[in-house]
């Protein structure tokens, strides 16, 4: 309890302790590491959001017929593939046979092409099936029907009236998933050998580094926080209700 | 026998008799393993390393010239139980943390929903780390980090399910008849609570045989030379140029076992019935 107060307080200070392994300062490790990481979460966040959206928009216009099935089935092998497993296939295909992209390291902007991928797929899927079921369940309502009877053509309904409400689920989700693309690039680092949070946390795990092990997990951990936080606060702007009651 | 129709319905499906057929067929290739393959998992044969896929190693050799097929069958045996084990465990907990914090209610209810909010808002993969982190790698630790990590899910779908029913009239009638608290939880509540708790955990179950894998890849599960399916990944991804196969078809393994997990699971969920009170959670 009192050792907890002691590395509490020095964390305030912005002292994480060091290394026992690398006999260096865990803060400025963390620091060099901390932009790959960041990038690489946020650019996987992008794509899942983006690529999730529209895949989720068109498998709900086209309910169970083949497109959205085609994407549902895609969506099932997105959400059950082991990510480190999908990222080796992901080199194997494009780096080793291809050679389009290199495969590991974080030394250029095409080597984080695959590892993006590799997590965006994952989220991708999640993002698609929320969409997907939040799509359906708004174009159901009553105000919809209304809009079909005032003539407006289906897509300009589906993409200015329907998302819009949609949206607000995708992003609670994503908001509260946010964790989950941190996990998964814990991973996907390990497997691309680049440097980041995740490949340094499973490092010092094996090494028995613990001051570097508590850094990494506090860090992923603030980053959670910071998610859900970023979550609500975009989640309040997007709903006109508490956005009026604000202003 | 009335209990386990709901299974033979999922089987007659399209999805769930595949789906069944394939986990049915992985449960015995890991208790047959011994007796299914000719080869042992443990026994190297250097000079028969790296052999590409043929008729005398179905899906080839290792780096040290293990059949791959036999240590697959063996993986099965780590990967099934070890997941089967920690959501078992996480399943008995959970119902009970659950039930009880949604029956009592009060400072009790509030402990364990600040644990379960703790936990959930964390992908299972770092509380899984974190645990390993102070348990110590192997299987036991896998075991409690996997079985934590998935604790909060069935506390809070326990719960749920025990705030929606405990207010219903008949549970009134039965305590105005004088039966008491355990009665009625063990007698009324927690039968009534068990189906989506139990397919819940079925589709956890999928989730963490990739936990394991993943946690296995990072050389913290199962310690060799006993096979993992995670292990035997991890081995392979030094050798992706020179013998893919390695990787391929362990990774296949774990991809198609998961698939089948959450198409019965789906398949469960229609039979019973129970979309709305998994959602509900």
């Amino acid at each position: 309890m009192v050792q907890y107060g002691l590395w509490l307080g020095n964390v305030l200070q912005g002292d994480l302790g060091t290394s026992i392994i690398t006999r260096r300062p865990v803060s400025s490790m963390i620091a060099q590491v901390l932009p790959n990481s960041l990038t690489l979460g946020g650019l996987a966040l992008l794509l899942s959001s983006v690529g999730g959206i529209i895949l989720g928009v068109t498998a709900s216009a086209y309910r169970d017929r083949w497109p959205d099935q085609i994407i549902m089935g895609g969506v099932l092998l997105g959400s059950t593939l082991p990510a480190f497993w999908l990222g080796l296939l992901l080199i194997l295909a494009f780096a080793v046979q291809l050679g389009w992209f290199p495969v590991s390291g974080a030394r250029s902007w095409e080597s984080a092409v695959l590892p993006v991928l590799t997590i965006g797929l994952g989220g991708i899927a999640l993002v698609t099936r929320v969409t997907r079921v939040a799509m359906i369940d708004v174009a159901g309502r009553d105000f919809v029907m209304l809009l079909h009877a005032k003539g407006l053509s289906p897509a300009r309904i589906r993409l200015r009236h329907v998302l819009r409400h949609a949206l607000i689920p995708v992003v609670t989700i994503l908001a509260l998933r946010i964790g989950w693309v941190l996990g998964g690039a814990v991973t996907v680092e390990y497997v691309f050998a680049r440097p980041g949070l995740g490949s340094m946390l499973i490092k010092a795990l094996a090494q028995h580094d613990y001051p570097v092990v508590q850094a990494c997990l506090l860090m992923l951990a603030i980053a959670v926080m910071l998610g859900t936080l970023l979550g609500d606060i975009l989640q309040a702007l997007m709903d006109p209700r508490v956005r009026s009651a604000m202003g | 026998m009335k209990r386990f129709w709901p299974i033979a319905t999922a089987l007659r499906s399209p999805k769930g008799a595949v789906s069944g057929l394939w986990l049915a067929l992985v449960v015995a290739g890991a208790l047959l393993a011994g007796w299914l393959t000719p080869y042992d998992y443990d026994i190297q044969n250097l000079p028969g390393a790296y052999a590409k896929p043929d008729g005398a190693h179905w899906l080839g050799t290792d780096e040290f010239g293990r059949d791959l097929l036999t240590r697959i069958l063996y993986g099965a045996r780590i990967s099934l139980s070890v997941s089967g084990v920690s959501i078992a465990l996480s399943v008995f907990t959970g119902m009970v943390l659950g039930a009880a914090a949604g029956y009592l209610g009060g400072a009790f209810d509030r402990a364990v929903t600040v644990f379960v909010d703790l936990t959930w808002s964390f992908p299972e993969i770092l509380v899984a780390l974190i645990l390993v982190a102070i348990i110590g790698p192997g299987l036991t630790g896998t075991m409690v980090a996997i079985g934590v990590a998935y604790l909060a899910q069935f506390t809070r779908l326990t719960r749920a399910q025990i705030m929606a029913i405990r207010s219903e009239t008949y549970v009134e009638a039965a305590r105005s008849l004088g039966a008491s608290n355990a009665f009625i939880l063990f007698r009324h509540l927690l039968p009534n609570a068990l189906a989506p708790v139990l397919v819940a955990g079925m589709l956890a179950t999928g989730d963490a045989i990739i936990l394991e894998a993943t946690l296995g890849f990072f050389g913290l599960g199962a310690q060799p030379p006993t096979p993992s399916w995670g292990a035997m990944m991890a081995s392979g991804s030094a050798l992706l140029f020179k013998a893919p196969w390695i990787i391929l078809f362990p990774g296949l393994a774990v991809a198609i076992t998961v698939v089948a997990i959450n198409l019965f699971g789906d398949a469960l969920i229609r039979a019973l019935d129970i979309k709305t009170r998994l959602r509900e959670a």
